[in-house]
């Protein structure tokens, strides 16, 4: 391997180095500082002459004189089942004290797409306890469903709560025991914040079969690029060789994507969006779409992508982007959030688009479409009326205008509203559904079958006794 | 993609640089758009600049790890799809390679690079049958002979585009290989079942002519208020989560073309798989043979190489051309042409060209337009005629509409099915903005729908059209005084346009009936609710409160005439229309 000290350049987190011998596209690089520091990077941009290097640690300390290494491979990742109850850092390096990593093999990083012809459609229902996921947005194996939050908000609760109460009903009954394992890939989140999953994973004992990756905010931003494609690597290799079903939680992608605009700002490539990379959405496709399942294989991956979008703003390129890769989006609202509602999840916006193969007869039951339909219409109509209602005042409201307003704020309270600790039964939170449901006239529903209907929709008390 | 049989491979550039998908080459003898193989892997790429000594090109697979100073090799030849009886049932990547047999050689499920396959199995044998006898005397174009290529499609054999026609000395029936000579001319020409043709063009035609049949789609909103043309093009702009990818297949599954080629763009491997899972189970509306017989499918995902997903549009209308040549009609859906303008802009932005609007290159319109011309309702050269149906998905960033592509889209397609996320939100579906929504080809579709359909379908519907826009007048005032406060005639219309859309406009993609609606139901639906309109309108008249008029019991089930099997739904729409009736009159 041959040694260059003919660094001609640094700005930003790039070093541009002249070669006189071939060097490979996304081929990894170690860069030693005069102070004896390596450094570790990655080649961006490759000419017989030169090479741009992207540094994940930072240039910090890198001078003219510091060498660089070509390691004549891309960025690989040791992988072995005993990575569980690991804790690596944004590299990839353990940081736990723990022993050293015996790797069963070593994979590239980078990931090669899966053929569509071998995907399997994911269906099987994950039931997450959460009535506003499992009954309108249902959760399935292998989705890749990110939480869209904000600031402030309490997504981290809501991503713990699922990652402890994930359970797939189906299986428990048959007895079959699968295996679980969660891979937790913290982006430029704040020390505090890691804490607080760790804590809860120690607590619960998920550690165990955890893997965690931790970049922290105050570690080299541009480390943030390959973080997620460690944990990715990671969680391929136990759901597609070792037959794992697999839960990533990713937190934050903003950072992420951050971490994205600023390289491209070093290059002077032409921005695109608000200054995001032109190929910010095929760089994030190639995260996301590393979810699913695989034909003739056990194992799955399920993805929880978290961002924080920035000024609340569902239109930024980041929830923007991701919204049009990934299979639906949860979204954390900060008006029920000051409510007090939790979690404070806003149906409307929110979208499972794996849902309807995942629910119905024999998988969860087969009312759950209708009623989902249902609450969907009947909130959204709520909402409306709140709007007419700050005009108009209630006095001048129908009374259908003022049953939906009635509807939607006891749908908030006792369908949305259960705390992070309540772990609801399918069952319940459809049976929760009917009982709002029926502050409504039975001929209002329309998106229910009759024979649901028969069979719960309760009459109220003040119909019952005139009908006697 | 086309296996270029017939020319020899020269070992003659050097790779220079490697920036992602772009790769220039050194020393390389290559014309414009030819395919080229590069790097010691001999990943595919083709050839889009040549600037003195540089040749630079688009490489359709990943290129981590290749180095300047490995061989890059021309074929000679343009980038080309293998044309010619298999490619119905089968599903492409980008470049035209059947993604079962890329499992198969690469013995996984993940794809690996430079594994090559031709676009139709080179060794299946097909049965031919003659459509001409020795003696006859062909031109290019005409057909030769037929091949049951599935239960749904007979594949016409025509002779090549780039041949002299003469007399047929030689043919005969019986089961042939692709490349086994099916017939001879005098010329000494020999005719094969498998053709190669230059995606980037377009492949000639008689003359194209104005469309007069619709292109019908089983869904209300579109056949109802929004129709295509067969031969006609469509654009479905909305944000994500709107519904333009259910609005696709629902199109693949129930419209009426013989032909369904479906392009993923650079959207979701799951929604492809979905398509593969689902096409062969289900039924073809006009045939009951399973779906997947009619269609065939091109992946590019999202996380595929970008370089093909430039490219998977073009192969796609290519065998959508090739079909229509036998005098099919052939809907192409494209999911979403955002992400192949995207391609454009990330392979133009590498090649360091000036940006125009938003980074996309100066040429995105001429692309665009491009494209969308190779529809039409054609006379094919052999006489028959043909169509190719364009419908477009696009994906405007944070669905604003007022950006490039699809405000350049909007200048070239005819149909406009506007997406709406309030509706979505809703889960009012399809999400199709009835105001904003067009249809330029309404009128001439009118004469087909009065004499298959029913005589008034134009009238009926501009009666839902005026019904639908005093609604949202309506619902203006009634935002700043409730519903209340207005005369009691308008509290009735706005009655009766809430049964237009939630009877009428919405239609359930997911329901095994409702999905699919044949427009002679359509047509009744509507002619319900207007049936309700005209009555109710009597007993205001007559004196009626219009809560009592809109409490009769038979009304709610107009909602579910939708989800009535077909050939239970006449019945069911006079029962509830003598039922109105009669209630209505009741109350006077
Ligand atoms: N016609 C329809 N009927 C029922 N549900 C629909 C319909 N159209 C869209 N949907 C719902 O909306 C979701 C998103 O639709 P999709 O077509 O994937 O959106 P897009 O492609 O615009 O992102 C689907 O998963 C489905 O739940
Ligand atoms: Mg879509």
């Amino acid at each position: 391997m041959k040694e260059y000290q003919t660094i001609t350049e640094i700005s930003g987190p790039l070093v541009f180095v002249e070669t006189d011998e071939p060097v490979g596209y996304d081929e990894i690089v170690e860069i030693e500082t005069a102070d004896g520091q390596t450094r570790r990077g990655q080649v961006l941009d490759s000419t017989s002459e030169h090479v741009a290097i992207q540094v994940f640690e930072g240039t910090e300390g890198i001078d003219r004189q510091s060498s660089v290494t070509f390691l004549g491979e891309t960025m690989k990742m040791p992988v072995t089942e005993d990575l569980l109850g690991r804790v690596l850092d944004g590299s990839g390096n353990p940081i736990d004290d723990g022993p050293d990593i015996v790797p069963e093999e070593r994979r590239d990083i980078v990931g090669e797409a899966i053929n569509p012809y071998s995907r399997e459609y994911p269906e099987d229902f994950i039931q997450t306890g959460v009535s506003v996921i499992d009954g309108m947005n249902t959760l399935v194996r292998g989705q890749k469903l990110p939480i869209f939050s904000a600031s402030g908000l309490p997504h981290n609760e809501l991503a713990l709560q699922i990652a402890r109460q994930a359970s797939v009903p189906e299986e428990e009954e048959e007895g079959e025991d699968t295996e679980f394992a969660v891979i937790f890939g913290a982006m430029g989140i704040t020390a505090e914040e890691a804490n607080e999953f760790m804590d809860d994973f120690e607590r619960t004992g998920a550690l165990e079969r955890s893997v965690v990756f931790m970049n922290l905010a105050n570690d080299p931003a541009v480390e943030r690029t390959i973080t997620p494609r460690l944990a990715l690597t990671t969680a391929e290799y136990l759901a597609f060789d070792q037959g794992y079903h697999v839960l990533v939680i990713l937190t934050d992608v903003t950072n992420y994507c951050e971490a994205l605009r600023e390289i491209g700002a070093a290059r002077e490539e032409v921005p695109g969006r608000r200054g995001y990379p032109g190929y910010m959405y095929t760089d994030l496709a190639q995260l996301y779409e590393r979810a699913g399942r695989i034909k003739g294989q056990g194992g799955s991956i399920t993805q929880i992508p978290i961002l924080t979008m920035p000024s609340d703003d569902i239109t930024h390129p980041i929830p923007d982007l991701t919204g049009y890769i990934t299979e639906g989006q949860i979204l954390v609202d900060r008006g029920l959030n000051s409510q007090g509602i939790q979690p404070p999840v806003d149906p409307l916006p929110s979208l499972s688009r794996l849902m309807d193969d995942g629910i119905g007869e024999g998988l969860t039951r087969g009312d759950h479409g209708g009623v989902s339909d249902q609450l969907y219409a009947a909130y959204a109509e709520g909402e409306d009326k709140r709007d007419l209602v700050q005009i108009v005042g209630r006095e001048a409201l129908s009374e259908r205008d003022n049953r939906y307003l009635d509807f939607a704020e006891a749908f908030e309270e006792q369908f949305v509203q259960q705390g992070y600790n309540t772990d609801r039964e399918i069952d319940e939170t459809l049976d929760i559904g009917w009982d709002l449901l029926s502050m409504l006239p039975e001929a209002e529903l329309n998106r229910v079958d009759e024979d649901d209907i028969e069979e719960h929709y309760q009459d109220d008390v003040e119909a019952e006794v005139t009908a006697d | 993609m086309s296996q270029a049989t017939d020319t020899t491979v020269r070992e003659d550039g050097v790779i220079e640089s490697v920036s992602g998908p772009v790769v220039t080459a050194r020393d390389l003898d290559a014309k414009m758009n030819d395919v080229v193989y590069v790097g010691d892997e001999g990943l595919m790429g083709e050839v889009i600049e040549i600037e003195g000594n540089i040749t630079t090109i688009q490489v359709y697979e990943e290129t981590s790890g290749v180095s300047p100073g490995e061989p890059v090799e021309s074929t000679g030849a343009p980038l080309s799809v293998d044309l010619g009886p298999g490619m119905l049932d089968t599903i492409y990547d980008g470049v035209q390679r059947p993604l079962e047999v890329l499992e198969e050689k690469m013995g996984s499920a993940f794809l690996d690079r430079g594994v090559d396959a031709p676009g139709i199995d080179l060794g299946r044998t097909w049965e031919f049958e003659p459509e001409v006898e020795e003696g006859d005397d062909v031109e290019t174009g005409d057909v030769v002979g037929t091949v049951p290529e599935t239960a749904s499609i007979d594949h016409k054999v025509m002779v090549p585009p780039d041949s002299e026609g003469g007399e047929v000395v030689a043919i005969e029936s019986g089961n042939f290989t692709v490349e086994e000579t099916v017939a001879e001319l005098d010329s000494g020409e020999e005719i094969q079942m498998r053709q190669e043709w230059p995606v980037r063009q377009e492949r000639p035609t008689v003359d194209k002519q104005t469309p007069t049949e619709p292109l019908t789609s089983g869904q209300r909103i579109l056949d109802g208020l929004f129709p295509l043309a067969k031969g006609g093009t469509a654009a479905i702009p909305g944000p994500f989560g709107s519904g333009k990818t259910v609005t696709q297949q629902s199109l693949a599954k129930f419209a009426d073309a013989d032909i369904v080629v479906y392009i993923g763009c650079g959207e979701r491997g799951n929604e492809m798989t979905e398509v593969i899972d689902d096409f062969p189970e289900l039924p073809d509306p006009q045939t009951g043979n399973p779906l997947m017989d009619r269609t065939c499918l091109i992946a590019n995902t999202s996380n595929m190489p970008v370089a093909a997903r430039e490219s998977c549009v073009y192969t796609g209308i290519t065998i959508a051309e090739y079909y229509r040549d036998m005098g099919y009609d052939v809907a192409l859906m494209a999911d979403s042409t955002s992400r192949w303008a995207e391609a454009m802009r990330e392979i133009s932005s590498r090649l360091e060209e000036m940006p125009g609007e938003e980074g996309y290159p100066a040429y995105l319109a001429a692309r665009l337009s491009a494209f969308y011309e190779r529809a039409g309702y054609f006379e094919n050269i052999n006489g028959t005629e043909g169509s190719i149906s364009v419908i477009g998905a696009v994906s405007p960033p944070g669905g604003d509409f007022s950006e490039p592509v699809t405000q350049n889209t909007l200048r070239i397609v005819k149909t406009f099915w506007a997406l709406d996320s309030d509706l979505a939100e809703r889960r009012h579906f399809p999400a199709i903005n009835w105001n904003d929504s067009y249809s330029l080809y309404r009128d001439q579709l009118d004469p087909w729908f009065a004499e298959n359909v029913a005589d008034d379908w134009a009238e009926q519907r501009q009666w839902a059209i005026d019904t639908l826009d005093e609604d949202g007048e309506l619902q203006e005032v009634v935002q700043l005084v409730g519903k209340d406060a207005l005369p009691e005639d308008q509290q009735l219309t706005l009655e009766v346009a809430r049964y237009l859309k939630e009877a009428w406009l919405q239609q359930n993609a997911l329901h095994e009936v409702d999905r699919y609606c044949p427009p002679e139901k359509t047509y009744r639906i509507l002619g319900a609710i207007k049936t309700f309109n005209d009555e109710a309108f009597d007993a205001l008249d007559a004196g009626v409160p219009v809560d009592e008029i809109t409490d009769i019991d038979a009304l709610p089930r107009l909602n579910r005439i939708g989800t009535t099997p077909d050939d239970e739904a006449d019945d069911f729409v006079d029962d509830i229309e003598s039922d109105m009736t009669e209630q209505l009159r009741s109350l006077y």
